[in-house]
């Protein structure tokens, strides 16, 4: 049995990635069915998630063995209910509390976060003596890291008007960015490319068995 | 008084944190620690409220018969089905509301969940995914047309990195001797990582940071409040 319906289920995996890949030619019935039923099993995956991860074991896992000790967990539910009721027009003004809250936490973790590891850390991180290395393309590269990194947080710098010798490093700063779309365009092309092999893999090898 | 407080509760919540950065010792560890796992709780009935949310605009578009209503339908369905089957027998090694249904499992050669996430959901993700693949190709049409010494670069920079991860790099360019090696593609790539591409992520990363900085302080201290919405 577990046999037959893995078949089925081989046979699914290919009906449905046919039915996407139907969207090359144009939207069809059979794309936007796939559509509706892939938005439709993500939410549900989601939510399943997010109760068997987060919710059981960090709240209710909690309050039902160990009421005593973890009644203040009735603070963060309540507040999560409050959110619900953004759904219910009259009581939606109830859900900024808890907005509220993760709003305050969220702006400072991330302000901490931030600080710390992407201002300070790549600070530190940049403060390289290029000259300490033998090989010369690490010399070479430190020393383009160094100018970048300077050049490239100069073109963010908006409060003075960059013109004539100004406008300079800010060019600088722009090559470097180019370099680095450029780069991150190529990973993300390879990315897609890989998928794409993936499930050409999944038809021609698990499916019709071309691939041996 | 219904605006006001909630702007107290994002100060107090925010200044807490922000002490308990600086001085991570009792009583603020502590807080710091509490307020975090109050803020997942909260992020789950936030996702929760999203689905609510997307449960109700398919229904009204079903009951309202709109045009397509049957694909909204099916992905009720769905969303109805993953949901039923994760609650009754759980997923992975968690058992759910009937315990991992070891007859059901044993039927189908894994829970009804999984059982859908890997027949269904991952080909549908890993496809709508792939799918990408052609328009990037598009896109990248659209980008590389070469303008100005910019996009010149930009262009350059893409390819070298596409060729110099594939062993058809490896390939074209081994007859390169190694004293000039760093012409050799995968070493040229890697080199455009670890260098310019650094330096430019690097300087983003910091003028971003300092954009998080004024605009989290703009929050904690109520200077931005539009994430109360409008209304009374």
């Amino acid at each position: 049995m577990a046999e037959l319906m893995k078949v089925l289920g081989i046979w699914l995996g290919a009906y449905f990635t046919l039915s996407i890949f139907s969207f090359l030619y144009k939207d069809n019935p059979f794309y936007k069915l796939a559509e509706q039923i892939f938005v439709g099993l993500s939410a549900g995956y989601w939510l399943i998630y997010t109760i068997y991860n987060i919710l059981v074991p960090n709240l209710f896992n909690l309050l039902f063995t160990d009421f005593a000790h973890n009644w203040l967990l009735l603070i963060p539910m309540l507040l999560g209910i409050m959110m619900l009721l953004r759904i219910i027009p009259s009581a939606q003004w109830l859900s900024r509390y808890p907005i509220a809250l993760m709003v305050g936490t969220t702006a400072a973790i991330y302000m901490l976060l931030s600080f710390k590891s992407d201002f300070l850390a790549q600070i530190a991180a940049t403060m390289v003596n290029p000259f300490k290395f033998s090989s010369p393309v690490d010399v070479v590269g430190t020393i383009l890291l160094i100018v970048g990194v300077l050049c490239g947080v100069y073109f963010f710098y908006f409060s003075k008007k960059q013109e004539g010798v100004f406008a300079i490093p800010s060019k600088i700063g722009i090559w470097f960015l180019m370099v680095s779309f450029g780069a991150s365009f190529g990973y993300t092309v390879m990315a897609r490319i890989s998928l794409l092999i993936g499930r050409l893999d999944f038809l021609l090898r698990d499916w019709l068995h071309i691939i041996k | 008084m219904k605006k006001n407080l909630p702007l107290i509760v994002a100060f107090a919540s925010g200044l807490l944190i922000l002490i308990a950065g600086f001085i991570p010792h009792k009583p603020f560890g502590m807080l710091e620690e509490t307020l975090t796992n109050w803020f997942m709780i909260i992020s789950s009935f936030a996702i929760l409220l999203g689905q609510i949310s997307l449960i109700q605009a398919n229904v009204t578009r079903v009951a309202h018969r709109s045009p397509n209503w049957q694909y909204y339908l099916a992905g009720l369905i769905s969303f109805a089905g993953m949901v039923v089957f994760g609650l009754l027998w759980g997923m992975e090694k968690t058992p759910g509301i009937l315990g991992h249904g070891e007859g059901i499992s044993q039927n189908l050669g894994s829970k009804p969940f999984d059982y859908i996430f890997d027949y269904i959901y991952m080909p549908l993700s890993a496809t709508m995914f792939s799918l990408l693949a052609f328009y990037i190709a598009s896109a990248a049409y659209r980008a590389f047309i070469i303008r100005n010494f910019e996009s010149n670069l930009l262009m350059i920079t893409a390819v070298i990195v596409m060729l110099g991860r594939t062993s058809f790099a490896t390939w074209i360019t081994s007859w390169i001797p190694d004293s000039w090696g760093i012409l050799q593609l995968p070493r040229l790539t890697d080199f455009i990582m670890q260098y310019p591409n650094t330096a430019a992520q690097r300087a983003i990363l910091i003028s971003a940071a300092l954009g998080v900085v004024g605009s989290s302080l703009r929050i904690i201290l109520g200077i931005e409040r539009s994430y109360l919405g409008g209304g009374k």
